[in-house]
């Protein structure tokens, strides 16, 4: 018991920088070569490469793949912003080609709508549901006449 | 919601009922969405079994769309082609990105082989040094009247592929009218094009 409160007090540092910081930086580019050289248009460059599903791997951005097509795509997304594109541009140019499955969190359209609204949904059926339970508590009917005449009887003899 | 009548509603004698029925149908209504989804759930795995449903596909929306603009050099032993070539054209042609270092495209060359009996199969050679995909034509045969290379796989990123092999049917005029993710050794994937085929009178 001790042992593993022990434990558990040296692996919350590392579990923490394991979860936090890790994914910062695998964000990195595998190459430094593929950078922009202006740290602004780099930091924009990324912001949008890792809202771009690699079409490889698909649960990863192309920020973090390192497929061969995931480079392509970054190195095209990087020419665009060196070209002036806004982030609009850039994602548009992808979606004409690879659909809005290339975009990690999808817009609203009809076929998302139950997607984006869900917690709207959720939280809305769990008040709906919690008002309903609690609007009526069971209630205990009165007793009949006839009821009432058989508990006097039964309690008479006390 | 509360209005649903139960079966219990009609047997619970009246009075007190009331409450209790309530209760049943807020029990019910979790079991109820259990079952709801248990049925989507197996209806997509379903889906997956028999290759109608496939949560990977990624639906490039490329068909019925004229061909991007592009040009693709020489990829020995076949000429090179543009888009311009591809909208000059008065008969279906079937594009087929490949690479060498592709073993699905591979398993792909017999089936190929068969299809360039039908109509005309152009191909790409997808991120592939043109020796190589030279030397895998003369191993495997060559189904391609005409083959581009597309060296830095800036080409097929226009077209939306998104892994070899990929294979497009083009219409006379130069649209898009049919495309496929999966190598068409696949039963399913060939009925898809003989089916867009016969719809276009080809």
């Amino acid at each position: 018991m001790k042992t593993a409160l022990r434990l558990r007090r040296f692996a919350a540092p590392f579990l923490v920088v394991a979860l936090t910081g890790a994914p910062l930086v695998a964000l990195a580019v595998d190459d430094p070569a593929e950078m922009l050289p202006d740290p602004k248009q780099e930091a924009r460059a990324e912001a949008i490469g890792s809202q771009l599903r690699c079409l490889v791997c698909q649960n990863e951005s192309i920020e973090d793949s390192s497929a061969s097509l995931a480079k392509d795509l970054r190195k095209v997304v990087r020419e665009h912003v060196a070209a002036g594109e806004s982030n609009k541009q850039v994602v548009d140019w992808m979606v004409a080609r690879y659909g809005n499955f290339i975009r990690l969190s999808p817009p609203v359209t009809v076929a998302t709508l139950l997607l984006w609204g869900m917690p709207v949904l959720a939280l809305v059926t769990g008040l709906l549901a919690a008002f309903l339970v609690f609007r009526r508590r069971p209630q205990v009917a009165p007793l009949s006449d006839a009821e009432r005449a058989r508990l006097d009887e039964l309690t008479r003899g006390r | 919601m509360s209005n649903d009548i139960s079966p219990s509603d009609k047997i619970s004698p009246s009075g007190r009922s009331g409450g209790v029925t309530r209760r049943r149908v807020m029990m019910g209504l979790p079991l109820v969405g259990a079952g709801v989804c248990g049925v989507a759930f197996w209806k997509m795995l379903a889906g997956m079994q028999t290759g109608s449903f496939n949560p990977h596909d990624i639906n490039a929306p490329v068909t019925g769309r004229p061909v991007p603009s592009f040009t693709l050099a020489d990829q020995p032993p076949g000429a090179g082609f543009t888009a311009a070539d591809l909208k000059a054209l008065s008969k279906p042609v079937l594009i087929n990105f490949f690479a060498s270092w592709c073993i699905p495209c591979i398993a792909e060359m017999q089936a190929l082989l068969t299809v360039q009996k039908r109509l005309p199969v152009w191909g790409v050679a997808y991120k592939d040094k043109p020796d190589n995909a030279a030397g895998l034509l003369k191993h495997a045969g060559n189904p391609y009247a005409r083959i581009g290379s597309d060296r830095e796989g800036r080409v097929a990123i226009d077209w939306g592929v998104s892994g070899v092999p990929e294979s497009f049917l083009i219409a006379p005029g130069g649209t898009i009218i049919w495309h496929s993710a999966a190598g068409l050794d696949n039963d399913e994937v060939m009925a898809g094009l003989d089916a867009t085929l016969k719809r276009i009178g080809g």
